[in-house]
């Protein structure tokens, strides 16, 4: 009986409480219940979300990618560099952003299964050259139109509409300007990695070199090119962040992203108690993001103080990571 | 005779249903070394974790000089003499230290050390402990800088050390080349000479000429066979070690068919013997040694995990030089894998997704899964081996050790071939289990040419239309499985091959 009850707890606990956190906020702060907040909650976890999907990728091979936080704030810089003072097009800008993401994963990937560099250092090292590197142009300062370049020229380049349009656009959904771009590519992204990993073989092999990479590997597989392509996927959802981010700021904020690593890494985390996965997983992933919104949106809305955000989310990290380990651990030694 | 050191009498000890050791009677004399020889699952490490403290006895004795013996825990056994240098010798070193700290890391731990190391003090008793093992190396060198000969002399100095009056050494040689396991025998000889016991576990034919005064034999967690007379009997030795008792299975020979494979003056490693070999289809043909014979070497050329020294090999009647598993595959050569824990089982995926991991692609439209094609497949090779579960949706490890294998063997029967390899696939399995592998390789082997790679006689003999015997990384005998002469086959595994 109590085994049963575990059972449910490992599957279905971490839903329940989000279940409950949201009739709790529902009932006791007022404007919670709502689209436009609901929205708002999906919104201010797009970014964060769609590197956590990047994230879970790389996960799932048994490796770890620090670097997407500076991936994002890289592509953030670039794009801006590319607007305001290249002045080129919005959709070259979104491409270059793209490709550098895809490059810094394919670096990422080599230095991981051919200079054999443990994941956690390679990225690392990544994260340190990135965020070094997109101050380099600029000498440490921001992007914005108007400003004064190191040769003394003035940046008269501007965020075109289109690119703006990206961050900033809300679709019509039975409101009025309700869904934000933003939210659809987060969607579209938790989808397309959603398919790739559960339903597609690439998925399932890279999944079964996270559990037993030499097994997988006499199976006939190539499992350096899986591990490679986990980075860059990770990579390029890190620069599709960073753009939306650039979109949705409207200048090349130096500043901005700091928080961007910690927060995707701990709604992978997270994502790892939804419906018992114990493992990593891209649904669980969007959830966690969600997860961590909610609590945040109730919380701000019932008067908590920004800087309780941060042990909030700690709080919830510590607490699914216990859903994942101890009680599924328990559970199979139950069983046995 | 020497005096009993340690006496082990009746033990027994079971890991839920499986029962590891039926009734050990074992008896150690000081100065004395007795060689324990076992093939894989016959208990010899069971034995030795239970003399160490790391797994308490279900019922038995163990007495030490005539008081009884019953560690708790690993520090309660060298506490009282007895002590380990287990096979992995990185766990007997700390290879970011220097050799003095590693010598002296259990005095480390005492309370008179002080707090402060002293680093004069550690290096000037660690030399002692050099100078009474005869080790000549320079004790500020890091251990991670040495050779694994050295490396194992420390972990051995090391454990001298605690003062042994046992000591058990499990497979010390396993990494090391013939000159350097000399350096490690005379040591062994100045240990014995000090009227240490001990209790030496090993497979190479070698090592147990040069060192044994006794021989035990344990097969299926029973000691088989005891040798103490001079001079020893080695071939006994390994017989009762492997068993021969005819199988009640009979096999009939089916005609062979044709040529699957051709290895052509195939040199395994530098210096060893040409191997030439043709394979046939219909046939299953099984290949035996003990370890170190090359086995392991043939199969991992054959799947394109390694390359041979030199020769050539033919599939069909095109050369064959696989560079890596994937093209080995494709090619229409699958190989399941020993040691399934490492090298087969995905311990995190059910039944069905373990099944079909090496030929998704077949499984799959574009990059999308078939499900339904999958759950199929799952379901079939579930019926055809009678692999005990309830749905194809089981976890593996929920399975036990014999069907986790019958999932590893139909892993690459889900796909016709032109050269199937098992190696160990009996490794870890009850009979039964063992016996429904068997019939099934057998029952299917018509149209493809089938190698078995086998320690243990029996096994060959219970699977095999031939048998081939490889010592020392050459072929010594090729018999068809019909009143086969054991002697022969027996003397060809034990003899030691000249280069």
């Amino acid at each position: 009986m109590s085994n049963d009850l575990n059972v449910f707890i490992i599957k279905y606990g971490f839903l329940v409480l989000l279940v409950g956190l949201i009739i709790f906020f529902s009932i006791f702060a007022s404007g919670f219940a709502g689209p436009r907040s609901a929205v708002f909650i999906f919104q201010s976890v797009a970014i964060t979300g769609i590197l956590a999907l990047g994230v879970t990728c790389t996960l799932v091979v048994d490796g770890f990618d620090l670097s997407i936080g500076s991936v994002a704030t890289s592509s953030l810089m670039m794009s801006a560099y590319f607007l305001v003072i290249l002045e080129t097009s919005a959709l070259t800008a979104i491409i270059a952003c793209l490709l550098m993401g895809a490059f810094v994963g394919l670096i990422n990937g080599i230095l991981i299964v051919r200079m054999k560099v443990p994941d956690l250092l390679a990225t690392l090292g990544m994260m340190f050259l990135l965020i070094g590197l997109q101050r380099v142009p600029t000498e440490g300062r921001s992007i914005a139109t108007g400003m004064r370049l190191p040769s003394g020229e003035v940046a008269d380049g501007v965020f075109p509409e289109s690119f703006l349009w990206i961050g900033r656009h809300r679709f019509d959904l039975f409101l009025e300007k309700l869904i934000p771009v933003p939210v659809v590519i987060f969607i579209l992204v938790a989808l397309f990695i959603w398919i790739f990993l559960e339903l597609t073989r690439h998925g399932r092999l890279m999944y079964a070199i996270g559990s037993n990479e030499r097994a997988t590997a006499l199976s006939g597989t190539n499992t350096n090119f899986y591990k490679v392509l986990a980075y860059v996927i990770s990579g390029v959802t890190a620069s599709i962040g960073g753009l939306l981010l650039a979109a949705r700021l409207g200048r090349g904020d130096i500043a901005s992203g700091n928080n961007l690593l910690l927060d995707s890494v701990a709604a992978a985390l997270i994502g790892f108690a939804v419906l018992g996965a114990a493992k990593p997983n891209a649904l669980g992933t969007a959830i966690g993001a969600l997860f961590v919104g909610i609590l945040l949106q109730g919380l701000t809305m019932m008067n908590a103080p920004y800087y309780t955000q941060d042990f909030v989310k700690g709080g919830v990290l510590v607490i699914a990571l216990v859903f994942t380990f101890a009680l599924t651990s328990r559970s199979r030694q139950g069983g046995h | 005779m020497n005096k009993i050191a340690c006496e082990i009498y009746n033990l027994e000890k079971a890991f839920g249903p499986n029962k590891v050791l039926r009734g050990i009677d074992l008896k150690l004399y000081s100065g004395e070394i007795t060689v324990l020889m076992g093939a894989n699952g016959a208990g010899k490490s069971t034995l030795v974790k239970i003399l160490c403290g790391v797994h308490q006895p279900d019922s038995g004795k163990i007495s030490l000089f005539g008081s009884p013996f019953t560690p708790e825990k690993p520090a309660d056994a060298f506490r009282t003499g007895v002590v380990t240098v287990h096979q992995s010798i990185n766990d007997g070193v700390i290879p970011d230290l220097d050799v003095a700290s590693n010598l002296m890391l259990d005095q480390l731990n005492q309370k008179d050390f002080g707090f402060f190391v002293k680093d004069s003090l550690l290096r000037k008793r660690a030399r002692k402990i050099a100078q009474n093992m005869k080790l000549e190396i320079n004790m500020k060198t890091q251990v991670s800088e040495l050779g694994i000969a050295d490396r194992q002399l420390i972990a051995i100095a090391r454990a001298m050390t605690r003062d042994p009056k046992v000591l058990i050494l499990d497979e010390p040689t396993s990494s090391l080349s013939a000159k350097e396991a000399e350096r490690l025998f005379t040591t062994l000889d100045t240990l014995k000479s000090q009227g240490v016991a001990i209790l030496y576990i090993s497979h190479r034919m070698s090592d147990i000429r040069r060192i044994a005064d006794r021989i035990v034999s344990m097969r299926d967690g029973t000691i088989s066979g005891v040798f103490d007379k001079k001079p020893l009997n080695f071939e006994g030795a390994v017989t009762a070690m492997l068993g021969h008792k005819m199988t009640d299975v009979s096999i009939k020979i089916p005609k062979e068919g044709k040529k699957v494979i051709e290895l052509e003056n195939l040199v395994l490693s530098k210096g060893s013997r040409a191997i030439n070999l043709s394979i046939f289809e219909n046939q299953v043909v099984a290949i035996t040694g003990l370890i170190g014979s090359g086995k392991s070497k043939l199969a991992s050329i054959l799947f394109g995990a390694s390359n041979p020294q030199g020769g050539s090999i033919k599939l069909g009647n095109k050369n064959y030089n696989p560079l890596s598993t994937q093209e080995a595959i494709k090619k229409g050569v699958h190989m399941c894998s020993k040691d399934r824990a490492s090298n087969g089982v995905i311990k995190t995926f059910n039944i069905e997704k373990n099944i079909s991991l090496p030929f998704l692609s077949d499984y799959s439209v574009g990059s999308l899964l078939r499900f339904s094609r999958l759950k199929e497949v799952a379901r079939k090779k579930i019926d055809e081996l009678g692999i005990v579960c309830q749905s194809e949706d089981d976890d593996i490890d929920t399975l036990s050790g014999g069907n986790q294998q019958k999932v590893m063997v139909g892993r690459w029967l889900i796909k016709d071939s032109e050269l199937l390899i098992l190696d160990e696939p009996f490794q870890g399995v009850d009979i039964q289990a063992r016996r429904d592998i068997g019939s099934f390789i057998r029952k299917t082997a018509k149209g493809r040419g089938t190698i078995v790679f086998v320690a243990e006689l029996d096994e060959a003999l219970e699977i095999a239309d031939r048998v081939i015997v490889m010592n020392n990384k050459a072929i010594l005998g090729d018999h068809l499985n019909n009143n086969i002469n054991l002697n022969k086959v027996l003397s060809e595994i034990t003899s030691e091959v000249k280069l």
